[in-house]
């Protein structure tokens, strides 16, 4: 059985493949982003707003919201990344009811990229609010002694945010897989179900988790 | 029993081993989180929201221990690097 979409090659030359993993996220990439130019390209202020264009309203009105209530009080420049990661994981997550599909977030490469970019991200961010040596600063609190402790947690909670995103959508998948060999009548169709609540739960987590890691590392001093 | 047998126990016994015992403390901790959120909530019904959204965060975050554990077990079944090993050298012989 195998155990990730990574597996799953089309297309091999030398050292360069061509998995079912980067096809998968290029074809989500491609259709969301030609979605919204499309959707976005007749916006209107005032009158009739078409469907979709008050569809993305109430996506992007709900990730600002929500980030704002996590603790971040300048949502607009957080929510390109924030809500980017939120979208992809939810919808190569709830793609999961189309046949022929394996989420590509169910391998962990997808998973450990996306991770590495929060890593980095709160570097820039935190260095962006404070400053480089007001961000150093933020290691050696509240004592000097918590220095080891802070960057381990820093490095360990990346991991922890690829790991977790990789071992729900892989279990998910895995268990189907697993109950179509014993039962294949009615029980895989309800953990599909759950498979998909899963999926945005976790798209929910991984992004609440993000916002919270920025808005810890752009905690001013005063508040 | 040679080493191939020996590496096949000892990798089912040890996968099944792991989830059983590392289920153990995260079912526990998110049985009381999520009793704890329901008095929280029967309280104050008014800072639903907060409650519903700390408490799942704070609920994936235990998951995510039961969650290495699946991974660990998965790992040792489907994709054991020792089997994987023990198969090459046995065909390369």
């Amino acid at each position: 059985m195998r155990l990730s979409p990574d597996e799953n090659i089309f297309w091999q030359y030398g050292f360069v493949v061509l998995n079912s993993t980067i096809v998968t996220t290029w074809v989500l990439m491609l259709v969301m982003t030609v979605g919204s130019i499309l959707i976005t390209r007749k916006l209107k202020l005032e009158g009739d707003i078409s469907r979709w264009q008050g569809f993305l309203e109430i996506i992007v009105t709900t990730i600002q919201q929500q980030i704002k209530e996590v603790g971040l009080h300048n949502p607009h420049k957080y929510v390109g990344f924030i809500g980017t990661l939120f979208l992809f994981i939810a919808v190569s997550n709830l793609c999961a009811i189309l046949p022929f599909y394996e989420p590509p977030t169910g391998s962990l490469s997808t998973t450990s990229a996306l991770a590495v970019s929060v890593f980095f991200a709160v570097l820039y961010y935190g260095i962006a609010e404070q400053g480089l040596v007001g961000y150093l600063k933020s290691y050696v609190k509240p004592t000097f002694i918590m220095l080891p402790f802070n960057m381990i947690s820093e490095i360990s909670r990346t991991f922890a945010l690829a790991i977790r995103l990789f071992g729900n959508i892989m279990s998910g998948t895995m268990i189907v897989g697993i109950l179509l060999s014993i039962v294949p009548f009615i029980a895989p169709v309800i953990m599909n179900i759950l498979g998909l609540l899963t999926g945005m739960v976790q798209a929910y987590i991984f992004s609440i988790l993000a916002t919270v890691y920025i808005a810890a590392a752009t905690r001013t001093r005063e508040t | 029993m040679d080493s191939m047998t020996v590496i096949a126990m000892v990798s089912i016994i040890t996968a099944g081993a792991t989830i059983a015992i590392g289920s153990i403390a995260p079912a526990l901790g998110e049985g009381k989180a999520v009793a704890n959120a329901l008095t929280a909530l029967a309280q104050q019904p008014d800072a639903s929201s907060t409650i519903t959204r700390t408490l799942f965060v704070g609920l994936a975050m235990i998951e995510s221990v039961a969650i290495y554990c699946l991974v660990i077990s998965m790992i040792l079944i489907f994709a054991n690097p020792f089997w994987n090993h023990v198969i090459s050298q046995s065909v390369g012989k």
